[in-house]
């Protein structure tokens, strides 16, 4: 069977062209789900896939469609186009070579929930996909696959795209919707959720370009089909990002529970010079940093039980591989610069917190730091942690933590300037 | 009299569409991306101009300027190249790379070059990692991306932009 269930185009030439789309078995999936299934069906049919969400949460996505209340209506559908996590780049690629298979996925999940407008939030460096997605919907509603009443039935659906402009907190589900109604993108005080409160205070299903894209797949060939990939608790196939000391970095899709070493090795080709790995980020700079310090480690599964059992997440499987020639208070340095420039300012732990661990890493890095100031930056990141409104906050004192936690030996090492201050390949 | 309204009124009519009139402040972002196409910044006119669009306060679209990086309220080079130099891409020779393409053109991070054309910026992580280095250009109303780069392949780049620049000019006069 084929290799690929996301990423067809790699095998499907101009699988972005809706002709060879449709000859692949395009839009068969939908045209089951809205002329043969009931709303309820495909929620269930989801549920029962296991589908989690890979925006990085990993919550399920049939049991997120089932908390909107059928009282209250306009219901909303909302594709997470953000991709904006260091490390994370697949959505892109989704987005770029696939983009009819998640525009069926999008359209799937909005019949699920009866919604008739769905909205595409794409990070506003994506302008190039934002028009090319214009014209795919364009050409969909002229070929009759999306408008007023699909596939003769009384069901209707328009699809907007929206463009943000360069933050990365929009991709936090809340921040996101508060962007799209014309505001700063700031998260909002949890619950209500955005399933009962959402866009335009309607209930509103938020889902991510790489979890929509699943949709088609699994209800073509349902459930049972799906839950033949990955773990019980983590099936399907997921996009891995591999990134940093790498020598062949990309996107991966693997079956979940693909352990570290063959995604590095089998698949990434190993370190440059035959280097050994450090440490891992696997779920981009809001990581737990994995040290590899004992080398079975990398036997580790990547699925969301797996990786937590270790201490850290797999979040949105943005694997970032630093080898050993990398100084890890550099590392952290760099994680802590883009959590403070990220951070939205709303709640004081992370608007200070991100603020100061900042100040006092770029000292390190600039040779006036001490040895007191390591314990600093600890006890600040200590304090930020459990009590911010939103993950970003908890996500900015995660590399801080473990590395300090795990490497201090070179953050004493940077303190005493005996460590190189930059970091490349 | 509203410029904006007046130089794009299919654009504004076409992005108000995709709002439920009732909520028509969203369309404050693509609005204000519209009043940037032209001068690469958003002029204070054209705050009064979305405000009066949107029925809400000037300031209120002051503030969304000042909250997202890809809005700007002060003029800059025609093509802001924008560097990422986030962890994945600095694990691969992303700050060498800036460090090198800003010490030939001879400025420092952030300035623009005396011919007025590029500024050259750092930025946070661009979704394009495994490409390192990468920048993407912010430039007539556009954002194009460039991947794998090294510092000859930019300044040819460059100079291929400053070609067209020439003979637009020389076209114009």
């Amino acid at each position: 069977m084929s290799q690929y269930i996301l990423l067809r185009h790699r095998e499907i030439p101009n699988l972005d062209q809706l002709d060879v789309y449709l000859k692949h078995g395009g839009f068969e999936a939908l045209k089951k789900v809205v002329t043969q299934m009931q709303p309820a069906d495909v929620v269930n049919e989801v549920k029962a896939s296991g589908l989690r969400g890979r925006g990085g949460a990993g919550f399920p996505t049939g049991v997120k469609w089932s908390f909107l209340p059928n009282n209250i209506w306009p219901h909303y559908v909302v594709c997470n186009a953000d991709e904006s996590e260091p490390g994370t780049f697949k959505d892109r690629e989704i987005l770029e070579s696939n983009p009819f298979q998640l525009l069926e996925g999008l359209m799937i999940a909005s019949y699920a929930v009866q919604a008739n407008v769905a909205y595409i939030y794409l990070r506003g460096e994506f302008w190039q996909i934002a028009h090319q997605l214009d014209e795919k919907i364009a050409e969909l509603e002229k070929a009759g696959l999306l408008g007023d009443n699909l596939f003769g039935t009384a069901y209707s659906l328009r699809i907007y795209t929206h463009l943000g402009a360069g933050a990365y907190i929009c991709g936090e589900e809340t921040a996101l919707l508060e962007s799209l109604e014309g505001k700063l993108g700031q998260p909002r005080l949890r619950p209500p959720f955005p399933a009962v409160y959402g866009l335009y205070g309607k209930p509103t299903v938020v889902n991510n370009v790489e979890t929509l894209a699943n949709l088609p797949p699994i209800l073509e060939n349902g459930a049972q089909w799906y839950r033949r990939f990955g773990t019980e608790k983590s099936p399907g196939m997921k996009i891995f990002c591999l990134s940093g000391n790498v020598n062949r970095p990309g996107n991966y899709e693997l079956p979940l529970g693909t352990t570290f070493r063959e995604l590095i090795y089998t698949h990434g080709g190993g370190i440059p010079e035959g280097r050994k790995v450090k440490a891992i980020l696997p779920a981009g700079a809001s990581s737990a940093i994995i040290a590899v310090n004992d080398d079975t480690i990398l036997d580790t599964p990547m699925d969301y039980e797996s990786v937590a059992a270790i201490g850290s997440q797999l979040g949105s499987a943005s694997v970032i591989v630093a080898d050993e020639t990398v100084n890890m208070a550099w590392l952290v340095a760099r994680t802590v610069n883009f959590f403070k420039h990220e951070s939205c300012g709303k709640c004081t732990p992370c608007r200070e917190g991100t603020f100061w661990m900042n100040r006092i890493a770029q000292r390190m890095m600039a040779g006036k730091a001490t040895e007191s100031d390591v314990d600093l930056l600890e006890t600040v990141a200590n304090q930020i942690a459990g009590k911010c409104l939103c993950a970003l906050g908890e996500f900015s004192v995660m590399a801080v933590q473990t590395g300090i936690g795990q490497f201090r030996v070179d953050f004493l090492n940077q303190v005493k300037q005996t460590a190189p201050a930059t970091q490349g390949d | 009299m509203n410029e904006l309204l007046q130089t794009y009124p299919e654009e504004v009519k076409q992005i108000l569409a995709k709002y439920p009139a009732e909520y028509k402040r969203s369309a404050v972002m693509p609005l204000l991306y519209l009043a940037q196409r032209k001068e690469g910044y958003v002029p204070r006119q054209a705050l009064e101009d979305i405000a009066e669009i949107l029925e809400i306060t000037p300031t209120e679209v002051a503030s969304i300027v000042g909250f997202y990086t890809l809005y700007y309220d002060q003029p800059a080079g025609r093509y802001r190249i924008q560097v990422c130099t986030d962890l994945p891409c600095a694990l691969r020779g992303a700050d060498r790379f800036l460090e090198e393409l800003c010490q030939r053109l001879g400025i420092r991070e952030g300035e623009t070059t005396p011919d007025g054309l590029f500024t050259v910026e750092a930025v946070k992580c661009l979704a394009a990692c495994h490409r390192a280095p990468v920048f993407q250009v912010q430039g007539d109303g556009e954002i194009e991306y460039h991947e794998n780069q090294t510092v000859e392949l930019t300044l040819a780049w460059m100079e291929q932009v400053r070609e067209k620049v020439r003979a637009e000019k020389e076209a114009q006069s």
